[in-house]
């Protein structure tokens, strides 16, 4: 079932929540909200699953307006960060619950327990209380309950934020294949970029209550579409400089506008480069590169990680390798190269 | 050869000699005394001074009425921790404060207030007697006395296990798409079993116990409002002290007996903690 979310708006007293975001999830997407703490996430998947109600706005599923049901009638399974399971229930009985409650019959309620244990790879522990399980198998166990009943959406809030790295990996891997085969609308939140792009097919970035961008993980990280977006996903280079005739100019080197680009002429700009697409060459063939002081060498590892200092106004940046690109270059303390920036973005210099 | 402590926590023997010490001074010495003391009774007579008609009427007055107050302090006790953590409202700190006060304030004022306003002429009894509830000097009136000596126990048993509930707990149940009440009932109701038991269980010793505020609301007819704490005050004023005793141990066989069930009821409904 795909879910919209329209124009919602949420406040906590002083604090701005959500800022009239609106979201479109289409059916069967596994998809990611991504964002600092803070920054509304929690919020909106909260308000998704009718735990909280927004002060402005409208959800659907599907064709139906939802806005005003109660989240026991959504028909979502939602799992939290620290699990949540009936302490006083086993696990069957966790897994169970949402079919007791809406009055199924026992023999199937029994059925469909089995089916699920099988499926989030828990057989044979129906009878054990949560507190007897790993942190891992609770979460399995919660995300048994939470599709038992078989949910319209799964909504999941930082489902592996509670456990050990190893446990994490693993479990991310699992959902993703998880979601290949029952192929629910899922919606996860996480701070971590590095799972966001592992796990979902579609990414949205929030920041300060708004959302900054929605794509698949290569469209946000290839191009992303403000300055938060670049230093939220990985490493990234400034390089202050200004419109002149239409182009970006730093230092020597002059950059074409990417296509779409309209900066006022003569304006502060920044270009954004991430550090594998600064080029690094010994000499100035034509083009004018900038011209930077090597600070710094790290070629432990598969790429070479270089530290420099641009020669004119002495800013820091960071240039990273490939051991093929290295060969040919004098990259020692102090030597002077030339920097050349493919695929910057350029955006206005209050927006950074 | 050195002696090697393998203990991390350090002064077991001390703290453990201290404990067994003042458990002994304070509790066992007592009981014992009260045994022996008892024990000088040859059997016939230990029987016949602890199996009277009237004796099996304070009985069963001290612990149906000592029962019935625990399980009105049971439902009133959960609803007024419930309204104490779950809502904010003016005046709930001193609303919480009051709770404790059947605590501090003798028992025998509890008693006589609780008389005066029950009695034909009383505040309220001018208008509840001629409706046939009697507050004061019946069995009910020593339910009602019990209930307020009681109170403290199951609201401050329940409280701090309600405060600890994770709302997730509550959330998780709703978005499974229970009502309200299912929730409460399958979700909620449980994770309290234990503080519930162990509150009624105090509210229940409390009961069996309490003298002071019954002495004044019951009225004291033998075989009618007359408790077991009360008969044993009369067999001392008797000078009967061995026959006193005997009922005493009769009590606190019974009281123990309860106490352990309690224990082991509240044990079966921990089972899933480990």
């Amino acid at each position: 079932m795909s879910i919209q979310v329209q124009n919602v708006s949420k406040r906590f007293g002083g604090f701005v929540a959500l800022d009239d975001v609106s979201l479109e999830v289409p059916d069967g997407s596994l998809l990611s909200l991504l964002g600092p703490s803070g920054s509304g996430k929690t919020t909106l998947l909260r308000i998704i699953a009718g735990l909280e109600v927004a002060d402005q706005g409208r959800i659907l599923h599907g064709t139906e307006d939802i806005t005003d049901h109660a989240a026991c009638d959504r028909q979502v399974g939602f799992v939290f960060q620290h699990y949540a399971l009936f302490r006083h229930m086993t696990v069957a009985e966790n897994v169970g619950y949402g079919l007791r409650v809406r009055g199924r019959p026992k023999s199937r309620i029994a059925e469909r327990v089995r089916e699920l244990l099988a499926l989030v790879r828990l057989e044979g522990l129906d009878d054990r209380y949560p507190s007897q399980l790993s942190g891992g198998q609770r979460q399995r166990v919660a995300l048994a309950r939470a599709l038992a009943a078989e949910p319209r959406v799964l909504l999941l809030d930082e489902p592996f934020g509670a456990l050990d790295a190893n446990v994490r990996h693993e479990l991310r891997e699992w959902l993703r294949r998880l979601h290949e085969e029952i192929h629910v609308t899922s919606i996860f939140v996480t701070h971590d970029q590095e799972e966001a792009f592992e796990v979902a097919d579609r990414v949205v970035v929030m920041n300060n209550a708004r959302i900054e961008q929605v794509g698949t993980p290569d469209e946000v990280y290839d191009q992303p579409a403000s300055p938060f977006v670049y230093h939220f996903l990985g490493k990234v280079n400034k390089f202050a400089g200004r419109i002149v005739r239409g182009r970006f100019r730093v230092g020597a080197t002059e950059l074409a506008l990417p296509s779409g680009t309209q900066l006022p002429e003569a304006s502060v700009a920044t270009a954004y480069v991430r550090p594998h697409e600064v080029k690094l060459q010994s000499d100035q063939p034509g083009s004018a590169g900038l011209g930077a002081v090597v600070r710094h060498v790290n070629s432990a590892g598969p790429v070479v990680h270089v530290s420099l200092e641009r020669s004119d106004d002495g800013s820091p940046f960071l240039a990273l390798l490939t051991k093929e690109e290295c060969r040919g270059l004098t990259l020692r303390p102090s030597s002077l190269v030339y920097a050349f920036l493919k695929n910057a973005r350029i955006f206005p210099e209050e927006a950074g | 050869m050195a002696s090697v402590n393998r203990q991390v926590l350090p002064g077991f023997s001390l703290s453990l000699g201290y404990t067994i010490f003042y458990l002994s001074l304070l509790v066992l010495l007592p009981i014992a005394a009260c045994f022996l003391k008892a024990a000088t009774l040859s059997r016939s007579n230990f029987v016949s001074a602890v199996w009277t008609e009237r004796a099996r009427a304070a009985y069963a007055l001290t612990f149906g009425a000592a029962f019935a107050a625990a399980a009105i302090n049971l439902v009133l006790g959960l609803l007024l921790a419930w309204v104490l953590v779950r809502y904010e409202f003016p005046g709930r700190g001193l609303a919480n404060a009051l709770v404790d006060l059947p605590l501090a304030l003798p028992t025998a004022v509890g008693g006589l207030v609780y008389a005066s306003l029950y009695v034909p002429k009383g505040w309220l009894g001018q208008y509840l007697v001629p409706l046939g509830f009697h507050g004061a000097y019946s069995k009910t009136a020593i339910v009602l006395v019990l209930v307020f000596v009681g109170l403290p126990f199951v609201v401050r048993t329940v409280q701090p296990v309600l405060e600890d509930l994770e709302a997730e707990t509550e959330e998780a149940a709703a978005s499974l798409g229970s009502s309200r009440w299912q929730a409460f009932r399958l979700v909620l109701l449980p994770h309290l079993y234990p503080a519930m038991i162990t509150g009624f269980a105090l509210a229940f010793a409390r009961g069996i116990g309490e003298y002071g505020s019954v002495v004044f609301v019951s009225g004291n007819m033998p075989y009618k409002t007359e408790i077991a704490p009360i008969l044993i005050v009369a067999r001392l004023e008797e000078f009967a002290y061995s026959e006193a005793t005997a009922i005493a141990v009769v009590l606190l066989v019974i009281s123990f007996s309860t106490l352990v069930l309690v224990n082991l009821l509240e044990r079966w409904s921990l089972r899933h903690e480990h």
